[in-house]
Parts: C-alpha cells; structure tokens; sequence
C-alpha cells in the first residue's frame, strides 16, 4: 500500500513541535482515519477529539495544510502523494493537547446573546403562525454544527485575539438566526455595536469559506446584521422617515425586559421546527 | 471554562502559513486589476476630450453636466470654473460610482486583502498586530454605502438613457457595435448595482415578516439572486466600463472604427 507522510503537531501550551509519521493509505480515507491508523499503530498517546466521522458533529476540526477543516471530510486523494500533509491544532483557541484545543470561550460567549423571545401567541391556543418564505432564510443558519472553524480562520480572533471584544462569525450566524426570526420581539442591535463589535469584521470572507456546511456566513448572516446597525446607528435619513412615516419596530410588540426569558418561552429549534403550522410554548 | 486572558497561541508573522496553495494569487490579481482599473479611470477622467462619438457618450462623463459636446445638460463649460483647473466633466461626477465601489462590500473584503494584507489571505499570518477593523474611524465611513447606492441608481437610469441614445444616428435609428457595447455596458452595471447587499437590505432584508408586503418579498428575491454572483458582477461590470470608455475613445479618436450593423 501507498505511504504518505503526515507531519503532525506535538504538543501542549508550554510547547511542541511538528513530527513526521509515515501512514499507509488506502482507498477513499480521510485525514481522521490516518489520524487513527497513527493512535492504533505509531503513537498511542496522540490527542484528538473525534465523534460522527460524518461531518455532523464538529469534533474533529483542525487545520490541514493551513486551512481549517473538518479531518473526517478531508480526503487524503486530494492532496499530492509526494508532499508532507500537515495536520495542526486549531490557531484560534488554548491548545490542550496535539490536535485538541479548549473551545469552551464559545460556549461563554453564546451565553452573553439574548435568547429567543417571542411575540405573544397568535392564536388562543397559544400557538404562532409563520409563513415559510420568513422560515427559508434562518433555516440556513440551522445548519451550523458548532465545528468554530469559522472561529478559527477569522483573523480579528486569530490574529489579533480579540476575543475579550468580538463574539466571531458563528456568533453573528446564531445573532442572525434569533433577529431574523419572524416571531423574535429581542432586539440585539445596539449589543452588536456596542458590546460584540461587529464592525471589526472587515469582510474578508475567510468564514464562509471554510464552513462545512456551506453557511453563506458573511452574505446572508453578517452583512445583513451590519446593515441591521447601519439603519440603527449609521442612517439618519432612514430614522427620520421611519419616525414620520411608520411606528417603531417594537411598538406592537410587549418592551423588552432587562431580565433572563421566561421558562415557559419555545426555544428557538421549537419555533422554527414548525413552520408553516402552529407552534406550541410545550412542543418539544 | 476558558478566563481571560486565553493563553493562546502567539500570532503568526507575515505572510506565515502552512497553506500549500498559491494563496498569494488571488490577492495579487485584486491588486492587479483594481490598480490597473484606477490608473486607467483616473487618466481617463483628466482627459476631458475623446469621451463622445456620434450619438455615443462614454460612462465615465455620463451623465455630462457641463461639457463641449452635444451630450450637456447645462450648456458649455460654466464661468465660474477656475482658469487655472483644466476642466473634464468626468471629475464632476465620478466621484459617485467610485465611492460606490470603494465602499462595496465586496470590494472592501477584497481590498483589505489585496492592498493591506488584512489579512493576505485566510490563515495567512498579517504584517501589523493592531488591528481597529471597520470599528473605529476612518473605516467606519464606510456605512455610507447606502448613500452611494441612491446615487448609483441614479446613474444607472441615466446610462440606460444614454444606452437608448446610442441607437439614434444622425440619420435615424440605426445599430452600431458602440450601441450594443454601451447596452451590455448598463445591463452589466445594472447587475451589480441591484445586487448590491445593502440594497437587499433596504428593499426587504430589514424586515422579518416579509410575508405581510409581498412587493418586498419579490424584490428581496430578486435582490438576493443578484447577489450570489456579486463578485462576479462587480468585476465584470468594472471591466465592461472601462472597456464601453476605451471603445468610444478609440472611435473617436479615429484609431477604432465603429461598424454599423444597421
């Protein structure tokens, strides 16, 4: 059988290095089984978060030949036999070990985002109604499976760490999610400017790019939210006719409280898993 | 859970990465066909003659306000222009569609690439470790796009005017081949103008309930099947400028002649 050379990083935060392990390849692998074959055979103690080996659950994201991937939907065949294939840990997160890093700021960042709020019921028996065509354009974003390899490659985070400041295009994908939301009364506007800082994105495009679920990240999801700033920040004549011509946005919507969502509130999967039919607050 | 500071990993040095791809083409063409585009647009606005053939006008001074040729609005060149400042009706108005464009979401993606390595290119390491995006000033500015875009709506109705005037000859309707390079010239501008992002924003992206204004469904769709090719558009619409410029200089300039199909 065929043997390509994998150059794999070693190591932990205190330090490591790239080493060279021959692999035997065979048809169709991907770049998790060589991973696998190399724990199995060469080196037992090689770190690496793996689950679905379908592209579904994320796990296994790291960077192979410098571009964020999914190892499980990497295939060895695409790459040139006569060449090192280099596997290395995400840049943007704290390294753990080898290929594993700490993706858990994600998590804390999700919880800074307001939930999912909506409007009272529309019908007496507490159910909503929504058309499809409002359902269609956040079905896209659904389709995230949390990998963060739109985390990873996106330079303000990866270059210049500011991820004390900026939530990072997966966030902006799930803000977008919950403000395009046909029943959502939450308005995130002002914490997108303020508190996310959505305008150091510079629109480079490297998330969508490399997202595994073909998320149109940058066209559908944040440059819509900073058009959504644009209106409320940036647009003084569009403020002055919607002050003359039209009521406000939240006006036939209850004001939003400062306090955590009620318990019995549908999650946002709830709602907009039922479209086009009534949506119960108790539907799973 | 992760505190800060997240003890990452130092960021890479310029131009530092473990891509085995030509990485550094798609940066260069940018910077290459934008700077070939701006020295071409800036020599060719200061020019001030060679713009009108027949009944073609040249997209860089359309629409001529002021100007020599039959095409002004306004008449000939104003009094009030300083004697000293060599005068082109193209220096009057470009500033429009060019700060479209510069302000383009796009563009502006594929120019802090190109010409400020911010980054080079996706994990590719960048030359400068401050970094203020479009969250600070100067780059804020560039949420006026919306106002350039009123104005290049604006200007796409009237070359589409002058693209109509292309087809009336002195001798009556007729068709050129400067006639059909000045309508592909608007359809493919027009392309790009009503895919912008923010455009399909304003005619229906902003709502969330698109279902209860129907017009704004239509037009959203329309808008957003434009936009899927905006990059396509966009280079393709600053290519057929330049070129629907070149082809009417060059007839009359008498180096090019202009066939007559009809």
């Amino acid at each position: 059988m065929p043997q390509i050379l994998f150059r794999i990083w070693r190591g932990d935060r205190h330090g490591g290095q790239f080493r060279d392990y021959q692999v035997e390849i065979g048809e169709g692998m991907v770049v998790l089984d060589a991973i696998h074959q190399l724990q199995a055979t060469q080196a037992p103690d090689l770190a690496c978060r793996w689950n679905c080996k379908a592209g579904k659950c994320g796990s296994c994201a790291a960077e192979v030949n410098g571009i964020p991937r999914l190892m499980c939907m990497t295939r060895i065949s695409d790459f040139p036999p006569d060449q090192p294939i280099i596997v290395e840990p995400m840049q943007t997160f704290p390294l753990i070990k080898d290929l594993v890093t700490d993706v858990s700021w994600n998590y804390q960042v999700k919880q800074r985002i307001a939930p999912f709020r909506p409007r009272p019921p529309d019908a007496p028996d507490g159910t909503w109604r929504m058309s499809q065509a409002d359902i269609d354009r956040v079905q896209e974003f659904r389709k995230c499976i949390e990998c963060f390899l739109c985390q990873d490659v996106c330079h303000v985070l990866r270059d210049h760490h500011k991820h004390e400041e900026f939530i990072g295009p997966r966030f902006f994908v799930h803000t977008a999610a919950l403000e395009m939301h046909p029943l959502d009364t939450e308005n995130r506007i002002a914490a997108l400017k303020r508190d996310f800082h959505i305008g150091y994105c510079n629109i480079t495009k490297c998330c969508t790019k490399v997202c595994p679920e073909q998320i149109t990240i940058t066209d559908n999801a944040i440059i819509p939210l900073k058009e959504r700033v644009v209106d409320e920040f940036y647009d003084p004549v569009l403020k002055l006719i919607q002050l003359v011509f039209r009521p406000r946005r939240s006006s036939s919507v209850p004001a939003p409280s400062s306090s955590p969502h009620p318990q019995s509130a549908p999650t946002l999967s709830s709602a907009s898993a039922t479209t086009s039919a009534p949506v119960s607050p108790s539907s799973p | 859970m992760a505190s800060f500071p997240l003890p990452l990993q130092p960021a890479r040095s310029f131009g530092q990465t473990h891509r085995q791809d030509r990485w550094w083409l798609q940066p260069l063409s940018v910077l290459v066909g934008l700077t070939l585009f701006v020295v071409y647009a800036t020599w060719a606005a200061l020019q001030g003659e060679y713009y009108t053939y027949g009944p073609y006008l040249s997209p860089f001074y359309s629409p001529e306000l002021w100007g020599r040729s039959e095409h002004a609005w306004w008449g000939p060149v104003p009094s009030w222009w300083p004697a000293w400042l060599p005068y082109s009706p193209a220096i009057l108005i470009l500033w429009a569609p060019a700060g479209f464009r510069l302000t383009c979401y796009y563009y502006r993606g594929a120019y802090y690439k190109a010409f400020w390595a911010d980054p080079p290119n996706c994990a590719v390491g960048e030359p400068r470790h401050g970094y203020i995006g479009e969250n600070g000033w100067p780059l804020r500015i560039m949420n006026i796009h919306r106002y350039f875009l009123y104005l290049a709506i604006l200007f796409i109705f009237i070359l589409a005017y002058d693209a109509l005037k292309a087809y009336r000859f002195a001798d009556g309707f007729g068709i050129g081949v400067g006639s059909l390079v000045l309508t592909v010239n608007v359809i493919l501008l027009a392309g790009y103008t009503f895919g912008c992002h923010s455009l399909r924003h304003l005619v229906g992206g902003r709502r969330d309930n698109l279902r209860t204004a129907r017009w704004c469904s239509g037009l959203y769709r329309g808008c957003s099947a434009l936009n899927r090719r905006h990059m396509l558009w966009a280079w393709i619409s600053l290519f057929s400028v330049m070129f629907a410029d070149l082809y009417v200089r060059l007839c009359a300039m008498g180096i090019w002649k202009d066939w007559r199909l009809l």
